[in-house]
């Protein structure tokens, strides 16, 4: 087949993405325009603050992606865009910019699933992987086991019962003074620290083996240092950090790996922004190759929020031939199964 | 000249072709619909009915704001996305100055509110002159509405109210202005592309264009977030000192 040229656009949270994706593998361009250093100062995403950055970096960051891919808009063939989950202000600005200009083109136009792009960032890397695989997935809003059976085509096998796994990081960050964004700040303080120094729960759904439950773990982090506070006793921020990170840590891979055994799967796939964390990437590649299960996980920069992810997924919607019409919406709860 | 104009600043979702000529096409909803769903299939549905392709439009009029922050954002990204796709320059025509134009040639006081929400309303005040040019007075600003009636009734003349405040402060209005105020009919009375497109013209042809890169809506309000973080740096400054 001729190669496909997909250009992909994400904005679901607080990054402003596009990115040119060959055949849903080569990724000619990659460009991101994080607003970290303003949501920093408010101490978390503000959803209005983003869509307006949105809406001022979407055209310069497209443009910038077709320029380092060395093609123009009409060498493109298709347009690609994260229509949910994700804060509905945000997916706006990419919906609303994709639709005008794939429409504007002429070009097709391929609503995507932030989730599903997430899965999707193993394949710009790994030429060989194909489905079907389990995959973890772990991100600021999202905590899931599924089971990809083939592209676009995923069975939920756990999910969360109440904080993902990376809100669990902010708040925890929050409360420990590290501030936004958790997760890194937490990693960064964690190598400090030490990880048995304090017992976090590892909370366990009763009937439910592959759910993740991480409000318990959280509030047990609060009673701690509300503790300590009360008696006075000294808080080592990275021992806290560092004990919080291997709780989540040991949660995230005893499901995964309990979840590959149970169902014979030899290929397992790491996704999502906490996937960047290089606590939970080591345990989980020591935990895979202890249960001869081939892991993949992709670079930190196609684990956060990034638009190539978007256009891995986007091209294996094109070749299905799913289109989208120009009344596509954003959809902010939207379920990967969906 | 030709101009493909976009409005979905407030309620109402409208696209428009139009040339100096005459309204060649207009589509307006004023539905619970959200302008995502409804604004570009509108803006397909008036191009393949006029049969006009992007090479006979010279530039994309897009209604600028002040108005409902993801209403402006919606009507911006459709915007600048088709003139990135079609390589033409927007036209950022400012919301309020669009519904005046509206009831072009008109001898009273135009008074276009905008429900802004906390008793407020963006607004701003606008006569014709014996040309037919259209001078904007006040504004744009957000105010209450207690405050703009009072100043209004002052000048003892008679006023047009338009757009979606009318319905959420008209018994306020009426009680304050008695025979004063006088309310635009359904074809003026909320925003319109054609007006959007019309007034675009007048700029495209004083050359007040802007790339599709550079041009942001006109929120004239901070958001929460900033606005109280300011609150909270003031005091704490005040605390200091």
């Amino acid at each position: 087949m001729d190669s496909i040229k997909i250009l992909a656009i994400e904005s679901s949270c607080d990054e402003t993405a596009a990115a040119v994706v060959v055949n849903g593998r080569q990724v000619l361009s990659n460009i991101i325009s994080s607003q970290v250093p303003m949501h920093t100062l408010y101490g978390g995403v503000v959803p209005e603050l983003a869509s307006r950055a949105h809406i001022e970096a979407i055209h310069p960051v497209v443009e910038e992606a077709l320029r380092a891919a060395g093609l123009t808009l009409q060498d493109i063939d298709a347009v690609a865009v994260t229509y949910g989950p994700g804060l509905v202000g945000a997916l706006l600005v990419g919906v609303a910019f994709g639709k005008a200009l794939a429409f504007g083109l002429r070009k097709p136009l391929i609503g995507v699933n932030h989730i599903e792009g997430h899965v999707s960032a193993a394949l710009l890397e790994h030429p060989d992987l194909e489905p079907p695989f389990l995959c973890l997935i772990v991100s600021g809003g999202h905590t899931n086991l599924a089971y990809m059976h083939d592209y676009g085509e995923f069975e939920i096998l756990g999910t969360t019962r109440d904080d993902a796994a990376g809100e669990a990081f902010d708040k925890v960050a929050r409360a420990i003074g590290l501030g936004y964004p958790g997760g890194p700040k937490i990693e960064k303080a964690a190598r400090e620290g030490n990880p048995e120094a304090i017992h976090f729960p590892r909370g366990k759904v009763d009937e439910a083996p592959y759910d993740f439950t991480f409000s318990g773990m959280k509030s047990a982090v609060l009673n701690y240092l509300n503790h300590a506070e009360m008696t006075g006793e000294p808080v080592s921020q990275a021992d806290v950090a560092a004990s919080f990170q291997a709780a989540v840590t040991d949660v995230l891979v005893s499901r995964a790996i309990h979840a590959v055994k149970e169902r014979g799967e030899k290929q397992l796939v790491l996704a999502g922004g906490v996937a960047a964390n290089g606590a939970l990437r080591a345990a989980l590649r020591k935990a895979c190759e202890e249960a001869g299960v081939t892991l993949y996980v992709p670079s930190p920069v196609f684990c956060t929020d990034n638009a190539a992810m978007i256009g891995a997924a986007g091209y294996y919607r094109f070749i299905r031939g799913e289109r989208s019409g120009w009344d596509l919406n954003a959809v902010p709860y939207l379920e990967l199964t969906e | 000249m030709t101009i493909l104009a976009i409005e979905s600043a407030a309620l109402t979702a409208s696209a428009a072709v139009v040339n100096e000529e005459m309204i060649l096409a207009e589509t307006t909803l004023n539905t619970k619909l959200t302008h995502s769903q409804t604004l570009l299939p509108m803006i397909d549905e008036i191009l393949r009915r006029t049969e006009i392709g992007p090479e006979e439009i010279d530039a994309v009029a897009v209604s600028a704001g002040p108005g409902s922050f993801t209403g402006l954002r919606i009507g911006a990204a459709t915007a600048k996305g088709l003139g990135m796709a079609w390589d033409k320059p927007l036209i950022a025509v400012p919301t309020l100055d669009a519904m005046a134009y509206g009831l072009w040639g008109s001898r009273f006081l135009l008074c276009p509110i905008m429900d802004a929400r906390r008793s407020q309303v963006y607004n701003g005040l606008y006569r014709f002159d014996g040309q037919g040019n259209l001078s904007r007075l006040v504004g744009p600003r957000a105010l209450g509405i207690g405050e703009l009636l009072a100043e209004l009734k002052e000048t003892a003349e008679p006023v047009v109210f338009l757009g979606d405040g009318v319905p959420v402060f008209r018994a306020a209005i009426e009680a304050k202005m008695g025979d004063q105020a006088l309310f635009a009919p359904p074809s003026a009375s909320r925003q319109r592309a054609s007006a959007v497109a019309a007034l675009g013209l007048e700029m495209l042809k004083r050359g007040e264009t802007v790339t599709a890169a550079a041009f942001a809506p006109f929120y004239l309000r901070i958001s929460q977030a900033e606005r109280e973080r300011a609150r909270r740096l003031t005091q704490e400054q005040g605390g200091s000192l």
